[in-house]
């Protein structure tokens, strides 16, 4: 290994080593005493957990909509002909019962970015949704594809079913936990910036447009 | 170790000296203000909402003073699972060895640009000018940074690095820059022109550059947060990508993200959570760059670690809260400090970091008011470095001729003598009433004071001692107490 | 209870007007107060500009000074919070066990003015009458380090005839800092220039605070600028009587 490696670990233990010996050593607690007293279990019930995330995501200026899951075709037909957007590309692994008719769905997985960037948008699922904070979560793999499928095209319309809804952040990395070495993104509305007088514009790099379609069944929420 | 090329070469002045030319800029101040306002009412809004924040805030510092604690652990532990995972890790010392590694990266593939993400490491280390060196030019991608860049300005803030210009001066250099005379100066029409200037770069330059947020011991993944998408385009579409990280970013464990990542966007942006926060382990086929590179930098680190006391500066997260919340940065936003890092956080890094080489009027660019410890969400205790920070400064000065015999180091010993009883200090006074007498004015003020005291009297009157001190006042109360117990009589003034 | 007054170097030397009313108020009361005149300064100014080799033996005088005080009435925010803040750091760098436990004992029995009429007594009404527009500008150290919160306005809305109106942007440090005001004159200077603009804008006759230092810092730009506003400390208001004002 290179000699820095070792110089660079040597200089940190005498650090730690001359705290010690200065009567100094002000270290905190072991790992596992850390207090972890902030609010890591959500405490909504399911319909206001939804609720919150659909008013989360509002207020980023994504777009927000229902629908039961024997309707997900109807309704991603309906949101994409609203924003005129035909020419779709989709990760595989996505359920096709979601897909409507009289919209060209491209496999997107094997596209190269700059091919990526001559569609209409994207349609993906993601691994989970965080209420508190209005994020969807997205995690390479079935549904989701590689990264770059939910980045190039200008707009994304995820669809999130109500039961991958957490509350909170703490229960998100509960159930991240086992995928956790998956290329991970969290998506909190379109691409935005703050950089110019610190207000947050909508649109940079990223699409631009999001909507955000949440699959609950009323008679199984309560 | 030669820490002195790492802070970008040429000589700064003093910070009262720089912030006394930038106090004129009418223009940089109300953009400053501006954007602290602005950003300061927003953490203010979304902290407020969260119950447990300040328990968020313990446990965020406890995390970090735990990674502190066993760093050597930490970080061997996050090379061996990132190698595992298909990563490639280096060990940089300082600036000049991180640079270096980086070149011959970037040089190995041939490449003559690269992308970049925002990253104020890269800035610490020059990096930019070190690949322009060799040919290589780095094209920054956070919007911010653009501006900085084509601008050929330099970053005033850690997370809004342009924050001292507005939308006409940003129009100003896009339009120049990018050749496009016709751009709007709507943040709409800016960040479009963005959009398209960079979008062909992303698409053709195989190799990208970016710092990191966290480094996670447990399972070797980094991660990075953002708000606009330019970092998950450098992360995902290049072939090679090259983090370069302090050897402070390493956190234990995966979970502890849940911590940082409410913290961090909501100090930071005064949001509930940023746009895109990306996370990801080594390599992973078919899904962003093959080849991956993480260069941990030392850069004097190490050394702060040994110090019980200013430590906890390691602990920082680099939200810039604390910079929007200081009295002293708001007005003379981050140029002043001459550092890449600026305000509270810059005020106790830097020296550090340059053992005072070009910073020792930093640790007194601040009225120790605690408005950066109160917004730390690692409670970082600011003020208590500074203080410690200036100990530092005064003990080496004291240990030169020049500074023994220097108008503070003998004013503070003069002072302290007098401090020593209250006899001293009552004869002090006695000699101040005599003394100030040619010092004041017509208007019955002191209105000019001699030597470095002149600083007071540059804006400020002063009113002279009054004739009795309350000691004295006490003293006669005493004795007319006394007396009138012997007469008997009542009575008291 | 027999109170041991701390006044402070610069109440002491510049403000005796605020030393007499803490008096009055306290006696007013039915306190009686001590003062010992081996007292001098808290170290604040030695130990925050990093003289602190020179602020130790000054630290210690105090603790020796007031070792047996019931307690200690301090009407300076900054210097409470100096003891509060540095103290124990300082006697445990000085590894004398017997400072140590001085400073831990003698902690808890320290007070800042109001906080100590509020907090300790209970009283929010002194009989105070004051007949003039007040606006109170929280010291940072009140604000931040004792959090005395809303206990100086309490203290102010029992004040009879009082006329108090709001100080905008109430933790936006004035710029004194102590040695700041020196070292760093043109930035102190312009923090200045930027709360004095928010106190006239009040139309305050008066401007109040717990701190004489943040109030000599503004009055010497009101008075420079010629602006017809008053600094008082809390105490001098509290102090005031029907008919009798407390005059700097």
């Amino acid at each position: 290994m290179e000699p820095a490696r070792q110089a660079i670990l040597e200089r940190i233990r005498s650090a730690h080593a001359l705290r010690s010996a200065t009567g100094r050593h002000d270290s905190g607690a072991s790992y596992d005493a850390i207090s972890r007293a902030y609010q890591r279990a959500g405490s909504l019930q399911n319909t206001e957990r939804v609720e919150l995330f659909e008013h989360r995501l509002k207020e980023y200026d994504a777009g927000v909509h229902s629908a039961s899951t024997e309707k997900i075709a109807d309704a991603v037909k309906e949101i994409l002909a609203n924003r005129g957007r035909r020419n779709m590309v989709a990760p595989s692994g996505l359920p096709a019962a979601w897909l409507p008719e009289g919209f060209t769905f491209t496999l997107g997985d094997g596209i190269t970015a700059n091919d990526l960037d001559h569609f209409d948008g994207v349609l993906t699922g993601c691994t989970l949704a965080i209420a508190l904070t209005g994020s969807i979560v997205l995690q390479s793999g079935a549904g989701q594809g590689p990264r770059r499928l939910s980045l190039i095209p200008d707009y994304h319309l995820c669809v999130v079913l109500a039961e991958q809804i957490v509350e909170t952040v703490s229960e998100a990395f509960d159930r991240l936990g086992p995928t956790a070495t998956l290329p991970t993104t969290f998506i909190s509305g379109p691409s935005a910036t703050a950089d110019i007088e610190m207000t947050r514009i909508k649109g940079v790099h990223g699409p631009r447009f999001l909507d955000v379609l949440i699959v609950q069944d009323k008679n199984r929420i309560g | 170790m030669n820490t002195e090329k790492n802070f970008r070469g040429q000589r700064h002045p003093d910070f009262p000296v720089a912030a006394k030319e930038l106090l004129q800029d009418v223009q940089l101040r109300q953009n400053v203000r501006h954007a602290t306002d602005v950003i300061t009412a927003k953490r203010a809004h979304v902290v407020d909402e969260m119950q447990d924040w300040q328990t968020l805030r313990d446990a965020g510092s406890a995390v970090r003073q735990n990674a502190l604690d066993h760093l050597d652990r930490y970080l061997t532990q996050f090379e061996e699972a990132c190698i595992r995972a298909g990563g490639q890790v280096h060990w940089a010392i300082d600036a000049a060895e991180a640079n270096r590694i980086a070149i011959e990266l970037v040089q190995a593939h041939a490449a003559k640009e690269v992308i970049k993400i925002k990253s104020m490491t890269t800035e610490e280390i020059g990096l930019n000018d070190a690949l322009a060196q060799v040919g290589i030019h780095a094209h920054e991608t956070d919007l911010a940074e653009l501006i900085i860049q084509l601008g050929k300005d330099k970053p005033s803030h850690i997370v809004a690095p342009a924050l001292h210009k507005n939308r006409q001066q940003v129009r100003a250099i896009f339009q120049r820059e990018m050749e496009l005379p016709e751009l709007g100066d709507r943040p709409e029409d800016l960040t479009e022109a963005a959009r398209v200037f960079l979008r062909e770069k992303f698409l053709r330059i195989p190799v990208a550059i970016s710092g990191a947020n966290f480094l996670v011991a447990e399972t070797g993944g980094v991660c990075i947060v953002e708000s606009e998408g330019n970092g998950r385009m450098c992360l995902t579409l290049p072939r090679v990508l090259i983090a370069i990280a302090g050897i402070e970013k390493v956190i234990p464990k995966f979970r502890d993200l849940e911590v940082f990542l409410q913290t961090l966007p909501r100090s930071a942006t005064g949001e509930r959570m940023n746009p895109y926060n990306s996370l990801w382990t080594g390599v992973y086929p078919g899904d962003g760059p093959q080849e991956f590179h993480v260069i941990l930098l030392d850069n004097g680190r190490s050394e702060i670690l040994g110090d019980a006391e200013a430590r906890q500066t390691l602990k920082c997260i680099r939200c810039g809260a604390c910079q929007n919340a200081c009295p002293v940065y708001r007005q003379t936003g981050g140029h002043a400090y001459g550092s890449v890092y600026a305000g509270p956080i810059g005020a106790i890094l830097t020296p550090q970091l340059d053992r005072f080489r070009q910073s020792a009027s930093l640790p007194y660019a601040s009225s120790l008011c605690g408005a950066c410890y109160e917004v730390c969400p690692v409670k970082i205790n600011i003020p208590e470095v500074l203080i410690h920070l200036r100990g530092q400064i005064v003990r080496e000065e004291q240990e030169t001729f020049a500074g023994k015999i220097g108008p503070w180091n003998v004013g503070m010993q003069i002072a302290a003598s007098l401090f020593a009883s209250g006899d001293r200090l009552a004869l002090a006074q006695y000699l101040g009433r005599i003394g100030q007498k040619p010092f004041v004015a017509s208007s019955g003020f002191i209105e000019h004071l001699p030597f470095q005291l002149g600083g007071w009297t540059q804006t400020r009157d002063l009113a002279p001692l009054p004739a009795q001190s309350f000691r004295q006042w006490w003293a006669q109360r005493e004795k007319t107490a006394e007396n009138s117990t012997h007469t008997k009589a009542g009575g008291q003034s | 209870m027999r109170i041991s007054l701390f006044i402070t170097c610069y109440n002491d030397t510049l403000f005796p007007g605020t030393g007499k009313a803490v008096v009055r108020v306290l006696e007013r009361l039915g306190h009686s107060i001590e003062f010992r005149p081996e007292q001098t300064c808290c170290g604040q100014m030695h130990w925050n500009t990093g003289y602190i080799r020179e602020a130790l033996p000054i630290i210690q005088h105090f603790v020796n000074v007031y070792r047996d005080a019931e307690v200690v009435c301090i009407p300076s925010s900054s210097c409470v919070a100096m003891i509060r803040e540095h103290y124990r750091k300082a006697a445990i760098e000085s590894h004398d066990t017997r400072f140590v436990a001085d400073v831990e004992s003698l902690l808890p029995r320290v007070y800042e003015f109001s906080e100590l009429l509020v907090k300790k007594f209970g009283v929010e009404d002194v009989g105070a009458t004051f007949p003039h527009k007040v606006t109170y500008h929280a010291s940072c150290h009140s604000l931040r380090s004792l959090q005395l919160g809303d206990i100086p306005m309490r203290l102010l809305r029992q004040v009879r005839e009082i006329d108090l109106v709001d100080l905008p942007r109430p933790d936006q440090c004035c710029g004194f800092g102590g040695t700041f005001a020196i070292k760093n004159a043109d930035v102190s200077s312009a923090m200045l220039a930027d709360k004095v603009c928010d106190v006239r804008d009040t139309g305050a006759e008066v401007c109040t605070a717990v701190d004489n230092s943040c109030l000599m810092h503004l009055y010497g730009s009101l008075h420079r600028q010629h602006f017809p506003v008053r600094t008082m400390h809390l105490a001098e208001i509290l102090a005031s009587e029907a008919k009798t004002g407390a005059d700097r």
